[in-house]
């Protein structure tokens, strides 16, 4: 890397055939701030940025071709590491977290207001006993940016929401019944989680990754399970990616299902609520039956899977989709020709393809803000690539496309939940996990229902985690919500929100 | 319009009896309809799934006389998920507080109980245990819905089910130091 910028096009490794990835390591800041520059302008976007130790900052980024790993060592006693929030607008706030845990300042960031600390802390708490820049501060003190004229007035939700929610502040300045500015204040869920999974087996590890987000389990468990089998060097045979392929579909619909219900219901149409929610709980009762978890928590573990797939199971299966597809079916033709319905919909929380970029949004949201981005279709990853999976695309980026994405992406996830079961292989046996003399790192990305997620990990020999990192992509689509919120109504922000259903947990860790 | 009106005709009731008729012990004893007001005070969000669950035709926990509300000030149980972020410690007592006696605490999931797999971090609690005593707790991870609804139905039964005593205990102790 002497002088030159990664090249996309011969840097990549593929992994056992898994998507493409790079990690770039560095110990000046000119030159990962750098290379961050230049990788923006061949059109990267920010995944997640976050510090594995004091002297550790780590910044994703992913290229058409593949994912690249910036990774920058600090001298020791370093206070300071550079801010990339100049070349990523969504960077600022994953630095903040860093100031917050580590007690580091981001250098050329210009709000420098705390994230996740709430000021119940006296001391950045992995900041390990090195000095810190650390200020105290009141709670109560946060300085929210004001609207200020004639007017203008405050709107301040949460942390509680009124309904099953989980918890953060949302501040709106309205006037009158149009939103101003929406501005999220995040951090209520925050449970240590990077610190959690230090010195945690692997199996224990796997277990807390399923609870990253608990409608994203199976993404984010397959995320790390995938980034600590590339660590420990093995490989996993053929029916174990079928079933992991199948898992991750299967939450994929699931969730689509319940987002399109609690959509309709936000709109007004309170039956789509008791039409959707059926079929979600019969989802759920089957995964009990056949995986042995209604939500698929702990079904993927480092080197395979903890579930079986028999004759009967595939039928049992195959079946369901087939009355999945019809009943969805009937479903996309009731939401489509409800007036009522499009009209709430339409023009409702407008995410333009421009914002869009800018941001660097993939995943639902970003596919119907023209943003083409689709793990499982940029890149042959088997067993998926087989079966050749289509891509949803819209341009509109309003609620109304979002749904559409939805919908479509349930046809397609049936499609190859189909395809999977009717070509499974047969069940095969895990991979055992070997031993490693010296720690060694992994990273595994996912195409999660969200958009993207990704698990990184080092290992220690006796086969402890030294360190892990899960980001399963919320973070960005709050910038999302806040860019696409302003213009509407106070009462149409629900609407919005659940268009988008960021995690909470996910984002705060 | 008509797709609509012929799927809600051909779905039908879906929902499965569960109707529970608790023994009639006590003159003050609660006569199968509650408020319930949800908490997360920091969980993954599995649980708040299977409380969606609950809402849903097949289970119909509000058929059964019991509702999710949006004000602890209408709220006769207080339902909490998550092992207690240490953030959201303030808004559980503030909500808590705010609710009108009697009242019960429930505290739904492994997290809630002692912190489940988030247990010993430095930015939670490990569980609302450790500070309030909860009427019933419902262990799992994500507990299934009809064990939390089952748990929601006996939070109000006679405090047997909490302990041998056979008196009701209306005035629970409270739970905030």
């Amino acid at each position: 890397m002497e002088g030159n910028n990664f090249s996309p096009e011969t840097g990549f490794d593929s992994f056992h055939g898994a998507i493409p990835h790079a990690t770039l390591s560095f110990d000046s800041p000119e030159r990962y701030r750098g290379e961050a520059h230049f990788l923006a302008h061949s059109g990267a976007r920010l995944l997640a940025l976050w510090a594995d130790s004091p002297s550790s900052i780590r910044a994703s980024l992913i290229l058409r071709e593949g994912v690249v790993l910036l990774s920058l060592s600090l001298p020791k006693d370093s206070l300071s590491f550079p801010s990339l929030s100049s070349i990523f607008p969504t960077a600022g706030r994953f630095e903040r977290t860093i100031a917050d845990l580590f007690g580091l300042l981001p250098e050329g960031l210009t709000d420098l207001r705390p994230w996740s600390d709430h000021g119940l802390w006296l001391v950045p708490p992995l900041a390990e006993g090195r000095p810190s820049l650390h200020q105290p501060f009141a709670p109560e003190d946060y300085p929210f940016v004001r609207v200020r004229g004639e007017g203008v007035h405050e709107i301040p939700v949460g942390p509680v929401h009124a309904g099953i929610i989980e918890p953060g502040h949302f501040r709106f300045s309205v006037v009158g019944e149009k939103v101003l500015r929406l501005e999220t204040r995040m951090g209520y869920v925050h449970k240590g989680i990077d610190s959690l999974f230090r010195g945690r087996t692997l199996f224990e590890g796997a277990r807390l990754a399923s609870r990253i987000s608990g409608d994203s389990a199976v993404a984010t468990s397959l995320a790390f399970s995938k980034a600590v089998e590339e660590a420990l060097n093995i490989e996993v045979s053929e029916g174990i990616r079928f079933v992991r392929a199948l898992l991750l579909e299967r939450e994929r619909i699931a969730n689509h299902i319940g987002d399109l219900g609690a959509l309709g219901n936000d709109a007004g149409l309170g039956v789509a609520l008791s039409l959707f929610g059926p079929l979600r709980e019969r989802m759920h009762r089957h995964n009990l039956t056949h995986f042995g978890h209604r939500l698929l928590f702990d079904t993927i573990v480092p080197g395979g899977v903890s579930t079986f797939l028999s004759p009967q199971m595939v039928d049992a299966l195959l079946q369901e989709t087939d009355d999945l597809l019809s009943e969805v079916s009937l479903l996309e033709r009731i939401y489509s020709d409800h007036g009522g319905l499009q009209d709430r919909f339409q023009n409702t929380g407008i995410l333009s393809p421009e914002i869009a970029i800018r941001l660097g949004i993939g995943g639902v949201a970003g596919r119907a803000s023209g943003q083409g981005w689709d793990l499982r279709i940029d890149h042959r990853e088997d067993p998926v690539h087989r079966f050749s999976p289509a891509l949803a695309l819209d341009h509109v980026g309003d609620v109304a496309a979002r749904v559409r994405i939805r919908f479509f992406e349930i046809f397609e996830s049936l499609h190859l939940v189909h395809a999977l079961l009717t070509n499974f292989p047969g069940p095969d046996i895990c991979s055992t996990l070997p031993d490693i003399p010296l720690s060694r790192e992994g990273l595994g990305i996912v195409e999660g229902f969200r958009g993207e997620v990704l698990g990184w990990v080092r290992i220690r020999p006796g086969k402890t985690i030294e360190s892990a990192h899960i980001a399963e992509g919320s973070p960005l689509l709050w910038h999302a919500l806040e860019a696409s919120v302003p213009g509407n109504l106070v009462a149409d922000f629900p609407l919005i929100n659940k268009s988008f259903n960021p995690s909470y947990s996910g984002s705060d860790l | 319009m008509w797709k609509l009106l012929w799927k809600i005709l051909k779905s039908g009731n879906l929902t499965e009896s569960r109707m529970h008729k608790p023994e009639r012990t006590s003159p003050c004893e609660y006569s199968r309809s509650a408020s319930i007001r949800h908490l997360d005070s920091g969980s993954c969000n599995g649980c708040e799934l299977e409380l969606w669950a609950l809402e849903n035709p097949v289970h119909s926990l509000s058929s059964q006389g019991f509702s999710f509300v949006a004000s602890p000030r209408h709220a006769d149980i207080l339902l909490v998920t998550g092992p207690l972020s240490c953030h959201m410690k303030e808004a559980l007592e503030k909500t808590y507080q705010a609710m009108p006696s009697p009242k019960r605490l429930l505290a739904v999931g492994d997290c809630a109980i002692n912190g489940g797999v988030f247990r010993g971090s430095y930015a939670i609690h490990n569980g609302v245990t450790e500070d309030m005593s909860p009427n019933l707790t419902v262990p799992g991870c994500p507990p299934r819905p009809e064990e939390i609804a089952d748990a929601i139905r006996r939070s109000f039964s006679p405090a047997k089910t909490h302990s041998d005593s056979p008196v009701l205990d209306l005035e629970i102790r409270s739970p905030l130091p």
